[in-house]
């Protein structure tokens, strides 16, 4: 078997991933922040810790401005919906994913204007179309660091400049980024970071989060959802304070232990040794791929400007079809299909049909590139394997 | 040796880990305790250390931006 998913979720997960997991339900196991004794106490601070390796790793602000919620997902509706009000103005990219798009189409319907910058058919965006969307004022610019689609990497420092001139609040999707390319808050000026933990950051599924900048006042965002925090019990009001305001019921405290393993774990490897490697590999791929009669590549021709994702269409084949083969004939798993990502297919000239999707991962070899390669040549010249 | 007491009391757990944090940084000795019933009837932590230390969990609560309950002296135990 050879995993080529890596953008929908990475497998597999390093052994201290698991076994951080697994020590967490074996042996620590208590309700976080809500009670005081010594495992409660002791799952608080294996949270806390976790919080403190995200804020630096992405260059936040304060660990307790670290908002832990199920997915990157969650967390840019929490950003999206906390802050949009009717009468306001937002400002996207044609490449985004749903997590996105379909909060701000839900917001369009409320009375929020939504504009949409296009980007190039390779799916890169010129920072200077999106000032020219910025001379009309906007509460917010939101766009993903890197495309699930192509891998296009975007150019978020230069867009954060633009953005923090004009005043508006700036909201980075990091699902595909975050772990692999080198997000700062601070220094890219991004205000509100959506961070998933199961990419590339390697934790388990069912983590994930919103980091806040020192810019956004919290008490100005409203949360999603409301509840018990462990905190200021006599009140039936919802604490105003970070984190709590915007962590209600008990946390996926196993999970976030396992994603504070994984990170560990990336750091210990180097960020950008796995960018390098997996961009290495991505290219590998591309390069045997483009010798494939009638497949069509899609994302930036250089290897540097994308991620590990790698998009592509075979002339004859459905892409349910090459995915159905690659999987039940040759064992390589991939992602077929529009990839939660209509509004980035369009862009790229994929709509409604999608693409195959081949993402590499940490644990991916050259040898399996190969194979890869390879089974998309049999399928190609109608042999069999 | 039992010497006089404070508790720090916050509004969360998170902000109690972090002023726990930043005293042991300064090399102030404190403990996370749970809340004294007499004191508040939140379900929760706080941070305890020798009343001699007051000033310097001032300072770290200053410096953190943490709104807090308030310092309250607890009597003599061991730090």
């Amino acid at each position: 078997m050879i995993y080529l998913d890596n953008a929908a979720t990475s497998f597999p997960k390093p052994a201290v991933t698991a076994e951080a997991v697994y020590d967490f339900l074996t042996r620590t196991g208590a309700n976080p922040g809500r009670s005081a004794h010594g495992l409660s106490l002791e799952a608080a601070r294996i949270v806390y810790e976790a919080r403190e390796v995200l804020n630096d790793f992405f260059g936040g602000p304060d660990p307790l401005r670290v908002i832990f919620t199920h997915n990157a997902t969650y967390g840019l509706n929490m950003a999206l919906k906390g802050i949009l009000k009717p009468g306001g103005r937002v400002i996207t990219t044609g490449m985004e994913h749903n997590a996105v798009m379909r909060p701000l189409r839900s917001l369009e319907q409320e009375g929020v204007e939504l504009a949409v910058v296009p980007c190039g058919r390779d799916g890169t965006l010129d920072p200077d179309d999106l000032k020219k969307a910025l001379r009309q004022k906007a509460d917010m610019v939101v766009m993903s660091a890197a495309s699930n689609v192509t891998g296009t990497i975007m150019p978020v420092r230069e867009v954060g400049t633009i953005v923090r001139e004009k005043g508006s609040v700036f909201l980075v999707d990091s699902a595909q980024a975050g772990g692999v390319l080198p997000l700062d808050m601070e220094k890219d000026k991004i205000d509100l970071l959506a961070f998933t933990g199961h990419k590339s950051l390697y934790g388990p599924p069912g983590t994930g989060g919103l980091i806040f900048g020192s810019r956004i006042r919290e008490t100005e965002v409203r949360p999603l959802i409301e509840g018990g925090t462990g905190s200021r019990s006599e009140t039936e009001e919802q604490p105003q304070f970070l984190p709590d305001r915007f962590e209600s019921g008990t946390c996926n405290a196993a999970g976030i232990a396992g994603l504070r393993a994984g990170l560990q774990w990336l750091q210990e490897r180097g960020r950008d040794v796995i960018l390098k490697d997996e961009q290495k590999k991505s290219a590998r791929l591309a390069e045997g791929l483009s010798w494939v009669p009638g497949l069509v590549l899609y994302g930036p021709a250089d290897a540097s400007m994308r991620t590990g994702v790698l998009s592509f269409t075979l002339e004859g084949h459905e892409v349910s079809e090459l995915g159905e083969i690659l999987d039940t004939d040759f064992g390589i798993l991939t992602r077929v299909g529009l990839h939660c990502a209509p509004s980035a297919h369009k862009t790229i000239g994929t709509f409604p049909y999608g693409t195959v999707r081949m993402s590499v991962g940490a644990f991916t070899t050259d040898e399996d590139i190969d194979i890869a390669v390879s089974a998309v040549k049999h399928i190609a010249a109608g042999t069999s394997k | 040796m039992k010497v006089p007491m404070s508790v720090l009391l916050v509004y969360s757990t998170s902000h109690a880990l972090r002023i726990e944090k930043m005293l042991k940084e300064r090399g102030v000795p404190c403990r996370l305790v749970p809340v004294p019933r007499h004191l508040s009837s939140d379900c929760g932590t706080c941070v305890r250390f020798a009343a001699s230390d007051c000033e310097a969990a001032r300072e770290a609560v200053d410096q953190s931006g943490i709104e807090i309950q308030g310092i309250f002296d607890m009597g003599t135990s061991y730090v």
